[in-house]
């Protein structure tokens, strides 16, 4: 019966040394209640050096085919190798939907394989679905509605391309959930021809760095993040020994980033990591959407604000108006006593 | 061969410092009440550019496309450096997605011919898309450098560059045949001041738009003429290229050019969710901690 099914949303399965990166599962979780909609397949698409292996995984999670670029020219990533693949593969088989993480790798090559195709892209959305609309009396079927807040925050805009057959997104991590694998889940394996022009390949990597991660926002269950209302050195310190104290991860909105304050791989918000903790403490974060879409999710959330007005309290279940100087020292202090 | 470096350069709204009446009551946006700044990526990728010519020598050329006003940017780059700048600008480009934009840029550079690299910002703080840069590239036939965080090599014999850029936890060195676009993060490359003696010069450089605002009714087109050549001459021109002088197809610009299409904006109208008012005073973080433990958020 599947088989019957049009194959029409696909994912970029996108892997580093054999591993496969986590926003490519999540995102085949959510194309699969995209393909539902859509009466299509979900088909993932991989290349690398040797990793058919991985396809096992694509499957669990929700593909029903995997095209598999298989070739020791596509060992690491590079900008045109994986985007010229990708375009002729795209432009042979037109599917509907196509979605990237929103990676260093995943915002490299979907411009140009949406610029190749003449497709529409939508960078870092929060949200998709798909509907039919209406448009000037004319109907167009599985729009892909691509949400996204715009314009420093202040609204959020819903994208769509109803005047091209090929519609993409990019996806930050952890913005959609991932579901439970299934390994029971079968699929196919579609060998795709790797085939490359000299130029294609001429730029070479001369060295690469990659450390393992030693942050795991997604994966802490509590949560201390500063703003721009701890803007200097001492009080982001304040924040750091709260965190420490209760065993949490330490995080920052972009405020914090920008300011030097943190490290970019700690930030939490639409251009950063989407978290759900069971405890998220906002310190000094007034609470744009960009960082709420980040947040929002959290079990229970804390603000400290020194601005009764600020938003963040909009999402908080504990609202604490105070100076941050004051504050986390009385509730360090409190948490402590309880522990005895 | 001297060095050509070309940069793409972007006017934008200072998103940073949206006050209140920068929003409509319908959720749209004032554009006119925000302030307009240089894009920060752009402005080092400017400064690596002009870093790149003062150890090779050569020429740089700023690019932009936008409303008439972003001549202003483009002066600045003059005051740090720059030695052409050209503004594409037309009404038909209005509305244009980044599919449109680069596309127009893309034509431009054609315009402007040989080139050996050309520089972007990773991402213009209005929109954050990262894309017109990798678009532009691909439209250009040419490779790319994304999040490029610092030039370690150019070879003009070998026609080879060599940069860092970031990846996941880490980076990687490339080596990129010329020529090649590279788009540059925050902090790759503190811009310069301005030239005290390059504002002067270039403070008086104009481009046609504002050239045109000058001549009144009292003048005739001759006198326009003269005027432009004038300028050009002094070496003041800001070059101003519409849709006909990059030779691009208007079913391909702006909003008719561009496949997204915004659909729907709302404002962001908070719930104004009940929330439990905790003093800042230790009973009453004594009595929130308390129930989280209870609630099992804690241990």
């Amino acid at each position: 019966m599947r088989s019957q099914l049009k194959d029409m949303v696909w994912v970029f399965a996108e892997q580093t040394d054999g591993v496969m990166a986590d926003v490519s599962l999540e995102l085949l979780h959510k194309a699969r209640t995209l393909a539902e909609k859509m009466n299509s397949q979900v088909s993932a698409v991989l290349l690398g050096d040797k990793v058919e292996g991985l396809s096992k995984t694509l499957f669990a999670h929700g593909a029903d085919n995997v095209y598999l670029l298989d070739d020791a020219e596509l060992k690491d990533f590079r900008s045109m190798p994986y985007a010229n693949l990708i375009t002729n593969l795209v432009e042979e088989k037109r599917p509907r939907v196509v979605l990237f993480g929103a990676t260093h790798i995943g915002r490299d090559i979907a411009p140009r394989v949406a610029s190749h195709t003449r497709s529409g892209l939508t960078a870092d959305c929060t949200e998709l679905k798909i509907k039919t609309l209406t448009i000037r009396k004319v109907e167009h079927e599985d729009l892909l509605l691509q949400i996204r807040p715009a314009f420093g925050g202040n609204i959020i805009a819903t994208i769509i391309s109803p005047d091209v057959e090929i519609q993409m997104a990019t996806i930050r991590e952890g913005v959609m959930e991932m579901g439970e694998p299934d390994a029971s889940r079968k699929g196919i394996i579609i060998p795709v021809k790797v085939e490359l022009d000299p130029v294609e390949v001429a730029v070479k990597i001369i060295e690469k760095h990659q450390e393992a991660s030693s942050v795991n926002l997604k994966g802490a269950p509590i949560i201390v993040a500063g703003g721009y209302g701890a803007d200097t050195p001492e009080k982001f310190q304040l924040i750091k020994d709260l965190a420490k104290v209760l065993g949490a991860e330490v995080a920052g909105s972009r405020a914090a980033v920008d300011a030097g304050l943190i490290d970019s791989e700690r930030q939490v918000g639409q251009t950063g990591t989407t978290v759900r903790p069971k405890l998220y403490i906002a310190v000094g974060i007034s609470g744009a959407i960009q960082h709420r879409a980040g947040m929002q999710e959290s079990q229970k959330i804390i603000a400290i604000n020194s601005d009764a007005e600020a938003p963040i309290f909009q999402v908080a279940h504990y609202g604490i108006h105070g100076d941050l100087t004051d504050v986390i020292p009385k509730l360090i202090a409190a948490y402590k006593s309880q522990l005895h | 061969m001297s060095l050509h470096t070309i940069v793409l350069v972007k006017q934008v709204p200072d998103t940073s410092n949206i006050s209140g009446d920068v929003m409509r009551p319908d959720g749209t946006v004032n554009r006119a009440r925000l302030p307009a700044i240089f894009n920060p990526e752009d402005q080092e990728a400017l400064e690596l550019a002009l870093r790149l010519k003062d150890k090779h020598g050569g020429k740089v050329t700023a690019l932009t496309m936008g409303p008439p006003n972003a001549a202003n940017m483009l002066r600045e780059c003059l005051y740090m450096g720059a030695d052409r700048a050209i503004l594409v600008s037309d009404r038909r480009f209005a509305a244009a997605d980044t599919l449109a934009t680069s596309y127009a840029l893309h034509k431009a550079v054609h315009r402007i011919g040989e080139y050996d690299l050309i520089f972007g910002g990773r991402q213009a703080i209005d929109g954050d898309t990262a894309q017109v840069g990798p678009q532009t590239a691909e439209k250009l036939g040419i490779p790319q450098i994304t999040y490029t965080l610092e030039v370690q090599n150019l070879d003009l014999k070998k026609r080879t560059v060599r940069a860092k850029r970031a990846i996941k936890n880490g980076y990687e060195i490339l080596e990129a045949p010329l020529p090649v676009l590279l788009t540059v993060t925050k902090d790759a490359a503190e811009p310069r001041p301005f030239d005290v003696r390059r504002l002067c010069t270039y403070k008086r450089a104009q481009s046609r738009f504002e050239i045109e605002a000058t001549v009144d009714d009292s003048h005739d087109l001759v006198w326009m003429d003269e005027l432009m050549e004038k300028i050009k001459a002094d070496d003041l021109l800001i070059e101003t290229w519409n849709i006909e002088d990059i030779d691009a197809d208007v079913q391909w610009c702006g909003l008719a050019g561009s496949p997204t299409k915004v659909h729907k904006v709302e404002n962001v109208i908070l719930s104004g969710a009940e929330f439990k008012k905790v003093p800042a005073t230790p009973e009453g973080m004594n009595d929130m901690i308390t129930e989280l433990m209870q609630d099992h958020i804690f241990g």
